[in-house]
């Protein structure tokens, strides 16, 4: 029998046709979250590695960035809250079920970290930078001479926060898009490869630039191999999930998704990084803040994208 | 202690007048519901069959939206209740995300909002306003702790189906088909 299936019915004027809950905010505050992540990642790596002064910019440099980036995501995040004057009842519980709970935790240990970060190089960066008070000046001192045991601690929160933008997602388990464990190192990785494209664009040092161009292309194919392993998740998966991965398969996100992220975002740039190693005069510019652009695109798409696929019943 | 409600499918007209029953007792805004009626045809004509059913939060037994909730606002009463303590919601959307059956909205007045099972209504061993303004007493409130209650007697006699189980969310709204 031919059978039609017509539901109808529930027409709320503010709620419906399809949740709306989540605007620009969410997916601004997740890419700066994954920027700040990757930065730190890099600058406690290096260090760890002892290459500090082989790579200024991404010790040095580019983490002074990542408490103004944090700063602002924590911003955009307050934004988005409705219940505004309330937001401070997100300090006065610890619920680890709460991947919302615990990522605002995270921030509020990794933001004084990288700010403690950045003042012992204030000196160096600027050098007729004066502390002032002399107590200040102690302080520096020890972290000067501390910075390798700091570094452990950033490096595993860089990689929770850079997780996390992901995780925050992906524990909706009634958003079909969202509720696949790959989000979170995808996500991680993602926001790696944008924080390379910042350093390439800080640094002023050939050889610097040559090795995050090399981190970066290996970021940008496992990047897309998880993209690649997301859909073949999904398609593998439940109708809801095949109806998610469809959105981007054919349905009214593939343009977007495949022009700007896809080839313009990934693709395109690594092509460019390629050529530059090369040795062709390519201006780092170009693939840095297509990077970037793209990374931004992404996480637009997937909250966007999220917020439409639901349960059928 | 355990509220639940069932609801006879074959018995509901799709009047809305339990929509508007807790629109007025839980002065709820223009423009927003926390019940809904469904209206859902299957077949092609003359062949045609079909199901109405009013729904509202499903005060699940594993309920995602108290897991996420980042300061404990939403959270769960005596009986099973799921309820937003309003001072202590932020208005993060992390539990209107959460929910399979997009129950949850974002109140005007910033909190997010819900079906609370006319909590206040059932504290003075009152019915819910839905259930008691429906007018073909399609609807069945209590406790199925309770193995004389009304719900338990429907739920042994009738079969029944709840929204999107595979969802694992263990909704205690029961629909009898």
């Amino acid at each position: 029998m031919k059978e039609e299936l017509f539901a109808s019915g529930r027409n709320i004027p503010n709620i419906d046709p399809y949740l709306n809950i989540w605007h620009w905010q969410i997916p601004s505050y997740l890419f700066l979250g994954g920027l700040a992540a990757g930065l730190l990642l890099f600058a406690s790596f290096f260090t760890i590695m002892g290459k500090e002064n082989k790579m200024e910019a991404t010790v040095k440099k580019a983490p002074m960035l990542v408490p103004f980036i944090l700063m602002l995501g924590l911003f955009f995040l307050f934004l988005d809250l409705k219940h505004k004057l309330y937001f401070w009842q997100l300090y006065t519980t610890i619920r680890l079920e709460s991947p919302m709970g615990w990522g605002s935790w995270v921030l509020m240990i990794i933001t004084p970290i990288s700010i403690l970060w950045s003042a012992s190089y204030m000196k160096e960066v600027f050098p007729k930078w004066d502390w002032k008070f002399k107590i200040l000046n102690t302080i520096e001192a020890w972290l000067i001479k501390n910075r390798k045991i700091i570094a452990w601690p950033m490096a595993i929160y860089a990689v929770i926060l850079g997780i996390y933008t992901g995780i925050l997602l992906s524990a909706f388990n009634a958003r079909p898009l969202w509720n696949t464990s790959i989000l979170g190192p995808l996500f991680l990785v993602s926001g790696m490869s944008t924080a390379a494209a910042v350093i390439m664009l800080m640094s002023k040092d050939h050889k610097e630039r040559k090795i995050m161009g090399r981190i970066d292309i290996l970021l940008i194919v496992v990047e897309l191999f998880f993209i690649i392993h997301l859909f073949m998740g999904f398609l593998a998966g439940s109708e809801v999930q095949i109806n998610a991965a469809n959105l981007f398969l054919g349905g009214k996100f593939t343009a977007p998704f495949f022009a700007f992220v896809v080839i313009l975002g990934l693709i395109f740039p690594a092509v460019l990084e390629v050529f530059e190693l090369k040795g062709y005069k390519v201006p780092i510019i170009i693939p840095a803040v297509l990077i970037l652009l793209g990374g931004l695109i992404f996480r637009f798409l997937m909250v966007e994208a999220g917020q439409i696929t639901r349960y059928l019943y | 202690m355990r509220y639940a409600m069932a609801i006879d499918t074959r018995k509901c007209v799709g009047c809305s007048d339990c929509v508007v029953a807790c629109q007025t007792e839980n002065n709820v805004p223009v423009g927003f519901c926390r019940d809904w009626v469904v209206e859902v045809v299957e077949g092609t004509y003359p062949n045609v069959s079909i199901e109405l059913r009013t729904e509202r939060c499903n005060h699940c037994d594993n309920s995602p939206c108290v897991r996420c909730c980042p300061t404990g606002a939403s959270h769960i009463e005596d009986g099973g209740i799921v309820l937003v303590e309003h001072n202590k919601c932020i208005g993060c959307g992390a539990c209107i995300q959460a929910c399979p059956y997009d129950a949850r909205y974002s109140h005007p007045d910033g909190y997010v909002d819900k079906c609370t099972f006319c909590i206040h209504r059932v504290r003075e061993g009152k019915k819910p306003a839905c259930v008691s303004v429906c007018p073909t007493s399609c609807m069945h409130f209590g406790d199925l702790d309770d193995p004389n209650s009304e719900i338990v007697n429907v739920l042994k006699n009738r079969k029944f189906k709840s929204l999107a189980p595979e969802a694992g969310t263990k909704p205690q709204i029961f629909y009898l088909v």
